[in-house]
């Protein structure tokens, strides 16, 4: 017979043996390691989801940094151009105004250089005059030009007006010794051209008169009466005022615009 | 020429015997506990593993798929009694090739042994499943009149499933016999090659089934949705 049944029986419980055995070396060893790899994997690929969620939160943080750091930049730049604007206009208008001052003192010294090479010309040319006059008289007069302008005075003085001289007279009549009328020279006047000068007053006014004699250089060459705001004066000074308008016209023309 | 393994006797002593079905079960179970626990003692769950991990942890996944795939809803419950069907009868076809050695399942006692252990495996798998009361209820399903054609489908299916695997096993070593003593050299060697791709077979065939039978009896309700 095919069937031994002791056979039988024998590998039953030989196969029944082997399933636990089975279960006991293979099956759950390897289903467990399997399980722990799966378990690992799945770890692994929930620390990469976390990591990577926690990367674009980080990335969020860092892109609305970036966007804030951007926009006070902004600002600031902003408001750098506005300051720098603002100080370029102060300085503008401070070097306009320091131009313009600069510009100012420069007309001012100007003015004040061309009235100074005034002053000298009219100086120099009084002192020429002077001179050449001088020379004049003494080669072809034998008078010095003192005298001759204390005669032009005298002269000047004998032959004003009435209304002049009654001016004159009314403010001579308040001179008195303590206030005497003044006679300036430009020269220290002898004692007989001083008495002349007196007497011709004297004789002009009707009365005595109190002079006090005064040296004043810049009549160069003349001589005045002044009391009380009036004056009677002969001077070179007087041609001299047409010559200085003269020039004065002729530098106004040569001046720079 | 024996006609079973279980005409080599090595020991008799009145009903117990010591035969060469035995023997080479032994040696089988033996081989196949040894390699599994020298293999799963130094089992590593990090990405890189040994191939004899990667072969155990291969043959056990497929064979869970395989379960899966036939309809069983927890395939890791029933792997210890299927995987172990499939890797008893395979490693019983792949040893066929050493000189000598006759394979426990071309023992008509051996099929016969696991076939019963089918035909019990079956409704306690299905009692489990779907209490006592629900699996003898699938007897009488469509109508109670079926409940003696069941009970034959269960005995014939039980015998079919013996004498297949017996007669395919037996026969190829039977016809590896026979040439051995006509053309020594070549045709052996080919004949070896196909019972290999036939006893591969014949496991697959009879795990299958068992796990067809299985799944009929835990989902037997499910099954039979009505008329």
């Amino acid at each position: 017979m095919l069937i031994d049944w002791f056979t039988v029986g024998a590998q039953v419980v030989n196969f029944l043996i082997l399933v636990w055995l089975m279960k006991r070396f293979l099956y759950q060893p390897v289903l467990s390691a399997i399980a722990a790899r799966e378990q690992n994997i799945s770890d692994e690929l929930a620390d990469a989801a976390r990591t990577k969620a926690q990367a674009h939160q980080q990335q969020d943080a860092f892109e609305k940094k970036n966007q804030a750091f951007d926009e006070q930049r902004a600002a600031l730049l902003s408001k750098a151009i506005d300051e720098a604007n603002a100080e370029r206009s102060r300085l503008l208008v401070e070097a306009r105004k320091n131009a313009a001052q600069a510009s100012s003192d420069q007309a001012k010294a100007l003015i004040d250089e061309t009235q100074r090479l005034h002053d000298d010309l009219v100086r120099l040319t009084q002192e020429q005059v002077y001179d050449i006059s001088r020379r004049v008289l003494a080669d072809l007069a034998s008078v010095s030009l003192e005298q001759r302008a204390c005669e032009v005075f005298i002269q000047r003085l004998r032959s004003l007006d009435d209304r002049a001289r009654e001016a004159l007279s009314t403010a001579l009549k308040v001179a008195s010794p303590q206030a005497p009328a003044l006679l300036r020279s430009a020269f220290e006047l002898p004692v007989a051209q001083q008495n002349a000068i007196q007497t011709a007053i004297d004789e002009c006014f009707g009365q005595t008169i109190a002079l006090e004699f005064q040296i004043l250089p810049e009549l160069v060459s003349g001589v005045a009466l002044s009391v009380n705001g009036l004056k009677v004066a002969w001077s070179i000074a007087d041609y001299l005022e047409a010559i200085s308008t003269t020039l004065q016209a002729r530098l106004s023309k040569t001046e720079p615009v | 020429m024996r006609l079973t393994p279980d005409a080599w006797i090595f020991w008799e002593h009145g009903f117990f015997k010591l035969n060469a079905t035995l023997v080479f079960t032994w040696a089988l179970m033996a081989v196949m506990v040894l390699g599994a626990a020298l293999i799963t003692r130094r089992l590593v769950t990090g990405h890189q593993r040994s191939r004899w991990q990667n072969l155990l942890e291969m043959v056990v996944t497929t064979i869970v798929g395989q379960i899966k795939d036939v309809g069983l809803k927890e395939p890791r419950r029933y792997l210890g009694f299927l995987g172990t069907l499939f890797l008893f009868i395979g490693a019983a076809t792949l040893a066929t090739v050493i000189p000598g050695y006759e394979p426990p399942t071309a023992s008509l006692s051996t099929t016969v042994a696991l076939a019963l252990c089918v035909l019990v495996a079956v409704p306690l798998f299905g009692i489990s499943g779907q209490g006592l009361a629900g699996y003898l209820a699938s007897y009488m399903r469509p109508t109670p009149i079926m409940l003696p054609f069941n009970l034959i489908s269960e005995m014939s299916r039980t015998l079919a499933l013996a004498v297949r695997l017996f007669g395919n096993m037996m026969s190829g070593a039977m016809i590896i016999a026979i040439l051995l003593s006509i053309t020594p050299l070549v045709f052996p060697i080919v004949m070896t090659a196909l019972g290999l791709l036939t006893g591969m077979v014949q496991a697959y065939i009879f795990t299958i089934l068992a796990a067809v039978y299985i799944a009929a009896a835990t989902r037997n309700g499910e099954a039979a949705p009505g008329p």
